[in-house]
C-alpha cells in the first residue's frame, strides 16, 4: 500500500515537474537570450488556460480549445512584446520587474473582467479520463499520464530544436553575443520576437493542460510563476538544461514533501507537532532549497555559458 | 525646477499632511484621516526600502516579509495579553532586524537576478509560515482585540494616532537624511556605482550593505506594527509577494535614491487606488498599463518632476 502510494506521488511530481518545465524553459529562454527578467509569463499560462477552457467549455471539444488557445497565445505573447517588452531589454532588471509587474495586474484584470473572478470549472476529456497501468496493479490517471508524456515529448522536441536545427543556431548565437549576430545581417529584432511568442506559447501549454485538474482563476498564474522563478534560479538562468533538471527537482521536492513530510514528521515529533510544523514545511521547502543552493553555488546548478 | 524650490515643496507637504486631521474634522470625512494615516504608514515603509534600493542598490524584492515581522510582533503578543506597545515595537523592530540579518546575510552573496530572486523567495517563506501557522490565525489571520497601549497616548484616538505617525515618519526622515549624508551613506552610494573600487581601496562593502538591509529591515517592521494597529488586524497577506511589489513601485513612482519620493509615491499609489477603485472595481486595469508607462517614460518618479534634483 505504502509502495503504491509513493509511485503515484513520484508520478504527480514528475507530472508537476513537466508542467513547471514547459514555463521554465520560455522564462529562462527569454532571460538567457533578451537579458528579460518577464514577470508576466505567468499571466500567459493563465491566458493560455482561460483561451482553451474557454473554447472546450463552449464547443465540448477538447482538441478545439488547444488548436485555438495555442496559436492565439501566441500572437498575444508577440503583440506585448512588440508594445511593452522591446523597450525593456537594455534597462535594468528593476524596470523590467515593475513593468512586468504591471503587466500582471493587467492580465488579471482584463480576465477577470471577461470571465468573472470566481473559478472556471472544466472537465478532463472524455477520452483521456480513465486510468492506464503504470505497473502491475498500479492504476494511475490517464490525462496526468498524458501530460507527463507531452512534457517530455516537449523537452525533447526543444532540445532537438536548440541543438539541430538553423533557428536553434541563431537562439544559440543571440544569447551569446548578440551583436555579433545582429552584425552578421540577423534580423535579432523579429528573432526576439519569436522567441518570446514562442515562450508564451510554451506557456500557454502548460496553462491548458492544467485547466482540467488545477483552478481556472485570475491569478492562478502567479502561483505557479513563483514556483517556475525557483526552478530556473535553481537550474541555473538562461539554461535549457538547468531549467529541465531544477524543474523536476522542485516538482518532486515539493509533492513529495506534502505528501509524506507530515507523516515522517509524526513518527519523529509526535502527531500534534507535525500536525502544523508538517504542512509549514513542506510548503516552504522548495524554498529552503533554492537559499540553499544559491548559498552553495550562487550561479545555479547548470549555469548557462554566456561570454 | 531650480533646488531652492525644494524646501517650498517639502514645507507645503508636511503643512498638508499636518492639517489633515483639521479638514477631516471640517469636511467631517473621518475617511480621510484613516486614508492618510494609512498613506503615512506605508511611506515609512517605502523609505525603508529606498534606503536599499535606491541608495544601496539593492533590489529587494521581499520587503514585504518585514510589513509581516512587525505585524506579527504586535498581534501575537498581544494575542497572549501583552498589550504594550513599549514591548511590542521594540519587538517589531528588533524581530524585523533579525530577520533582515538572516535574510540580508545569505542574499548578499549574489546579486543581479538571483538577489531578486533569493529576496523573494525568503519572504514566500515567511508568508508560507504565517499561513500554516493555524494558533495564531493562520490563513485568516486574527482582530486585534486591542491597539497597542502607550503611555500618555491613546491609539484608539484616530487623530492622536495620526500625529503620532506622522512625528514618526518626519523623526525618520531625518534621520534617513543625516545617515545618506553622514559617511555611512556615501560609503553605501559609492558601493552602489562601484563595488569592485569601493572594496579595492578597502572598504567591506558588503558590511556596509548589510547594516543598510538591517537597518531597512528593522524599519519596516516599525510600519508592520503601525499597520496592523492601522487596520486592527494581523493577516499574512501583509507578506504576500504583491505586497513587496507595490512598496517597489511606491518607491520607483516616487524617485528611488531620494528620501522624499517614497512618501510621494505611497501618496499617489494610494490615492490612485483610492480613487479608481471608487470609480471601477476593475481599477488594477488601468493602474498596470500606468505602471508600465512610469518605468517606460518617468523614470526619475514624481519627485524627480516635482523638486528637479535628487537630494541623494
Amino acid at each position: 500500500m505504502t509502495a503504491l502510494l509513493v509511485v503515484e506521488q513520484c508520478l504527480n511530481g514528475l507530472q508537476l515537474g513537466v508542467m513547471l518545465f514547459l514555463m521554465a524553459a520560455g522564462l529562462t529562454l527569454v532571460f538567457g537570450i533578451m537579458n528579460l527578467v518577464n514577470l508576466a509569463h505567468g499571466s500567459l499560462y493563465m491566458v493560455g488556460a482561460y483561451l482553451a477552457t474557454a473554447v472546450y467549455n463552449w464547443s465540448g471539444s477538447f482538441v478545439l480549445g488547444v488548436v485555438f488557445a495555442l496559436p492565439a497565445t501566441l500572437a498575444i505573447g508577440m503583440l506585448v512584446e512588440v508594445i511593452a517588452l522591446r523597450r525593456l531589454y537594455e534597462r535594468d532588471h528593476l524596470d523590467q520587474v515593475l513593468a512586468t509587474f504591471g503587466l500582471i495586474l493587467f492580465f488579471n484584470e482584463a480576465v477577470a473582467i471577461v470571465w468573472g473572478r470566481t473559478a472556471l470549472f472544466t472537465r478532463v476529456p472524455a477520452a483521456l479520463a480513465g486510468h492506464v497501468r503504470v505497473l502491475p496493479g498500479v492504476g494511475y490517471p490517464t490525462y496526468r499520464a498524458v501530460i507527463i508524456l507531452v512534457g517530455l515529448g516537449v523537452a525533447l522536441l526543444l532540445y532537438l530544436l536548440v541543438s539541430r536545427t538553423r533557428l536553434g543556431m541563431l537562439i544559440r548565437a543571440g544569447a551569446s553575443n548578440r551583436t555579433m549576430v545582429a552584425a552578421l545581417g540577423v534580423n535579432i529584432r523579429l528573432l526576439y520576437t519569436l522567441v518570446f511568442g514562442f515562450g508564451a506559447a510554451l506557456a500557454a501549454l502548460g496553462g491548458l493542460m492544467a485547466g482540467p485538474i488545477y483552478n481556472v482563476q485570475p491569478g492562478m498564474g502567479e502561483e505557479i510563476l513563483i514556483q517556475v522563478l525557483v526552478v530556473i534560479v535553481i537550474g541555473g538562468i538562461g539554461s535549457i538544461r538547468g531549467a529541465l533538471v531544477g524543474a523536476l527537482v522542485v516538482g518532486m521536492v515539493d509533492t513529495l514533501g506534502r505528501a509524506f513530510l507530515k507523516p515522517l514528521l509524526s513518527t519523529a515529533l509526535g502527531p500534534v507537532a507535525a500536525q502544523s510544523a508538517g504542512p509549514a514545511l513542506a510548503s516552504m521547502l522548495i524554498y529552503l532549497l533554492m537559499a540553499a543552493v544559491l548559498f552553495f553555488r550562487p550561479q545555479g546548478l547548470f549555469p548557462a555559458a554566456r561570454s | 525646477m531650480p533646488s531652492r524650490a525644494r524646501p517650498v515643496v517639502l514645507g507645503v507637504g508636511f503643512l498638508g499632511l499636518a492639517l489633515v486631521p483639521v479638514l477631516a474634522a471640517v469636511l467631517n470625512e473621518p475617511f480621510y484621516l484613516d486614508l492618510f494615516r494609512r498613506i503615512m504608514i506605508f511611506a515609512i515603509a517605502a523609505v525603508s526600502l529606498d534606503l536599499i534600493l535606491g541608495f544601496g542598490g539593492m533590489v529587494s524584492f521581499g520587503h514585504a516579509a518585514y510589513l509581516g515581522v512587525g505585524a506579527y510582533a504586535v498581534a501575537v503578543p498581544a494575542f497572549y495579553g501583552i498589550e504594550s506597545g513599549l514591548v511590542q515595537w521594540p519587538l517589531a523592530m528588533l524581530a524585523s532586524a533579525a530577520a533582515a540579518f538572516v535574510i540580508g546575510a545569505v542574499s548578499l552573496r549574489t546579486s543581479g537576478m538571483s538577489f531578486i530572486m533569493i529576496t523573494l523567495a525568503f519572504a514566500q517563506m515567511f508568508y508560507y509560515l504565517g499561513i500554516s501557522i493555524n494558533a495564531w490565525g493562520g490563513d485568516d489571520g486574527m482582530r486585534l482585540a486591542h491597539r497597542s497601549r502607550l503611555p500618555a497616548l491613546d491609539l484608539g484616538n484616530a487623530t492622536v494616532f495620526y500625529y503620532l505617525v506622522l512625528a514618526i515618519l518626519i523623526v525618520l526622515l531625518w534621520l534617513g537624511h543625516r545617515l545618506v549624508h553622514a559617511r555611512f551613506g556615501t560609503v553605501l552610494r559609492a558601493a552602489r556605482s562601484n563595488e569592485p573600487r569601493m572594496r579595492a581601496i578597502g572598504f567591506s562593502t558588503l558590511r556596509y550593505k548589510l547594516v543598510a538591509f538591517v537597518l531597512a529591515g528593522a524599519v519596516c517592521g516599525l510600519a508592520g506594527a503601525l499597520l496592523t494597529n492601522q487596520t486592527d488586524y494581523l493577516t499574512p497577506s501583509y507578506m504576500h509577494w504583491t505586497r513587496s511589489g507595490e512598496i517597489m513601485v511606491m518607491v520607483i513612482l516616487g524617485g528611488m535614491g531620494t528620501l522624499f519620493g517614497p512618501v510621494l509615491g505611497a501618496a499617489a499609489y494610494l490615492l490612485l487606488e483610492d480613487t479608481l477603485s471608487a470609480w471601477t472595481v476593475h481599477w488594477q486595469i488601468v493602474l498596470g498599463p500606468l505602471l508600465v508607462l512610469v518605468v517606460l517614460y518617468a523614470r526619475r518618479g514624481l519627485y524627480g518632476l516635482l523638486a528637479g534634483a535628487r537630494d541623494g
